[in-house]
């Protein structure tokens, strides 16, 4: 079985701070990781492999050039080998010009019959990627997938993640599937694995003529998202402390709410 | 040193490891029972860390001293104990192996260690016989195709859960430190017993005993490398050694610092943070430059080691010298910065600070290193 999975490098948001002047983010001195949900998905794809070591995964992701670096984390946790988009044409990308790119290299891949992909990078948190590239590629999909009962026969057995329980659906391979943290635990990178991820693995880097594409359907030139206004919410107003026993104190709340017409 | 790619996920793998896996309940449990679950020792034989450092040859990882060093050094910013039972197979487990073993006795001794199914012990140290290592006492008479020794090794770390310790012995009386040689002793042989654990002051969760021999019949296929030529086989298994107690340290000095910068921002007197004591930040200041020297004087002693430079062997106890006391000066400042609380078992500056205090001992007194780094400049 092939299988491809989709990743993205995206900065540790746990460490993103917020610039209290301009109100955007500060990137810089932020370390990038491997986006949480990808790491699942490639979890995912790894267990097929364990189970199944005629099993091939490549990981497939769209970026700068130093994106190589997470790849070859994957690479360390076990995928067989790594695919970069990486171009100017590509700058300025939105999920739909994303998803366009990351379709034309799985195209150039070939022959795929699983895809996984996280449910959403912890960056744009849009979770878009992964359906619109089922669509591109003609492909059926789930999302919120939730564990991977059974792949057999040309078909795919998962449980998809509801708010109050799940919903068990059988899909035809190939397909496309949004993994959820709670899919598996990812496994770690190994000693030897890293070794030969950082000495011996090649990553296969891709421009826009290398998967086919028009510049014109890549990056910012195919991207309809226009961001109209990016702003921190203003604080809110400083609390006001009462003074006095409970009672007045209780006295003047009731009194405030009642002037809002709160109560 | 700026770290490759390599290095640095090296790093975070070790990082990720000791994080998810050595959580504050299983830290406090250790601290308790002063020893690491069989549960958790069987998480780190499956994690293959324990043959990180061991030729891919053998099974292992194939990492370099630099890269291991990395790794010892992350692991033991969470928890020092859990490092030394990794380091334990890494370096004095294996170094003797790896410099001396014949292909037969890599393939039935090594192996295992690498897979996690085997623990390792190193016999050196006699009750008689710790800095002056080269004075050991107990003793291997050939009789026929066995060895018989007799003998007493003191502060084996891990002996209990070891499955063979190589042990040091004398084989010519009259010769000094050219008369030791090493054997791989079967802890299951008989006359082969161990000691009751030391009630130790810190590094609490893996046992350090005595190994007792008493006529114990080794074959003389467990003779490990040339009759009469141990001694430096275990004075270059201990250039190893010293490179991972200098990462310990490395581990333990970070943690220091981590801790003191955590608490001075949280704890107040006189209405204001610690941290904004000129005092304190100072003292802060002071600890991370300390820190950061020793940092760089260990990774370049690694990449010396690796190079089989000449200098190695005096780099490698300068490492374990300047960052065996850093490590202590930290800890002691870290508890200092804490006040009262820092005597308390409920913060984890009083572990850090009797964690470090054996950094300075074990592996050659920092007197044996003073006297190996003169002994090079002034040959």
């Amino acid at each position: 079985m092939k299988i491809v999975v989709c990743a993205k490098q995206v900065p540790d948001t746990n460490e993103v701070k917020i610039d209290p002047v301009k109100g955007t983010l500060i990137r810089d001195g932020v370390p990038s990781i491997l986006n949480p949900d990808d790491a699942n998905a490639l979890e995912a794809a790894l267990k097929v492999k364990d189970a199944d070591s005629a099993t091939t995964v490549s990981v497939v992701s769209m970026g700068p050039p130093q994106a190589t670096y997470m790849l070859k984390e994957c690479i360390a946790m076990g995928a067989d080998d790594a695919f970069l988009l990486s171009s100017r044409a590509f700058g300025g990308a939105d999920t739909c010009a994303t998803s366009t790119t990351i379709a034309a290299g799985i195209k150039k891949i070939g022959d795929v019959d699983l895809i996984f992909a996280g449910r959403q990078a912890i960056d744009g948190d849009t979770a878009q990627v992964g359906p619109q590239l089922a669509q591109r590629l003609g492909l059926p999909f789930v999302t919120y997938v939730q564990n991977v009962r059974e792949i057999k026969d040309g078909r795919v057995i998962v449980e998809r993640q509801l708010e109050d329980g799940y919903e068990v659906i059988s899909v035809p391979t190939p397909c496309v599937l949004t993994a959820v943290k709670e899919l598996n635990t990812p496994r770690y990178m190994s000693v030897p694995r890293i070794i030969y991820a950082c000495e011996e693995a090649s990553i296969t880097i891709w421009n826009e003529a290398d998967v086919e594409l028009d510049p014109a359907d890549c990056g910012l030139n195919a991207s309809p998202t226009k961001v109209m206004k990016s702003f921190t919410p203003p604080p809110k107003g400083k609390g006001e402390m009462l003074a006095g026993s409970i009672t007045e104190m209780a006295g003047a709340v009731v009194a405030k709410l009642k002037a809002k017409h709160a109560i | 040193m700026v770290l490759t790619e390599k290095y640095q996920l090296i790093k975070k793998l070790a990082r990720d490891f000791a994080e998810n896996e050595i959580p504050q309940e299983l830290q406090d449990e250790i601290e308790e029972t002063h020893l690491l679950p069989d549960s958790f020792r069987e998480k780190i034989a499956k994690s293959g860390l324990l043959g990180m450092k061991v030729p891919k040859t053998y099974g292992g990882g194939g990492l370099d001293t630099l890269g291991y060093v990395l790794a010892i050094e992350e692991i033991s910013r969470v928890s020092c104990v859990s490092a030394i039972y990794i380091s334990g197979a890494n370096s004095l487990g294996s170094g003797p192996l790896l410099q001396a073993g014949t292909p037969e006795q890599l393939e039935k001794y090594l192996r295992p260690v690498t897979y996690g199914e085997k623990y390792p012990a190193f016999g050196l140290t006699e009750p008689g016989a710790g800095s002056d290592s080269g004075g050991v006492q107990t003793s291997a008479v050939k009789d026929g195709d066995y060895w018989l020794l007799n003998g007493r090794k003191c502060f084996i770390t891990a002996a209990p859960w070891a499955d063979y310790t190589v042990v040091y012995a004398k084989t010519d009386p009259k010769a000094g430190s050219r008369g030791i040689t090493a054997f791989i002793v079967d802890m299951k042989l008989p006359g082969v017993s161990v000691g009751k654990p030391e009630n130790k002051m810190g590094i609490l969760g893996v046992p350090t005993s005595d190994v007792i021999l008493e006529d114990v019949r080794v074959s003389d296929g467990d003779r490990l490398g040339e009759l009469n030529r141990g001694f430096s086989n275990a004075m270059k298994t201990l250039d190893y050694g010293r490179l991972g107690v200098s990462a310990q340290c490395l581990g333990l000095g970070q943690a220091a610092l981590d801790e003191a910068i955590k608490y001075s921002k949280e704890r107040k007197q006189f209405g204001q943070k610690l941290s904004e004591f000129q005092a304190l930040r100072f003292m802060i200041a002071d600890m991370a430059t300390e820190l950061y020297a020793a940092r760089e004087l260990v990774y370049n002693a690694c990449v010396l080691k690796d190079k089989n430079d000449p200098q190695a062997s005096m780099h490698c106890s300068m490492s374990k010298y300047m960052s065996s006391e850093m490590c202590n000066h930290l800890a002691y400042k870290a508890v200092q910065i804490h006040g009262g609380y820092g005597y308390i078992k409920d913060y984890k500056v009083e572990r850090l600070y009797r964690d470090a205090r054996v950094q300075s001992l074990y592996e050659g007194t920092s007197q044996v290193q003073q006297i190996v780094i003169a002994n090079n400049l002034l040959k």
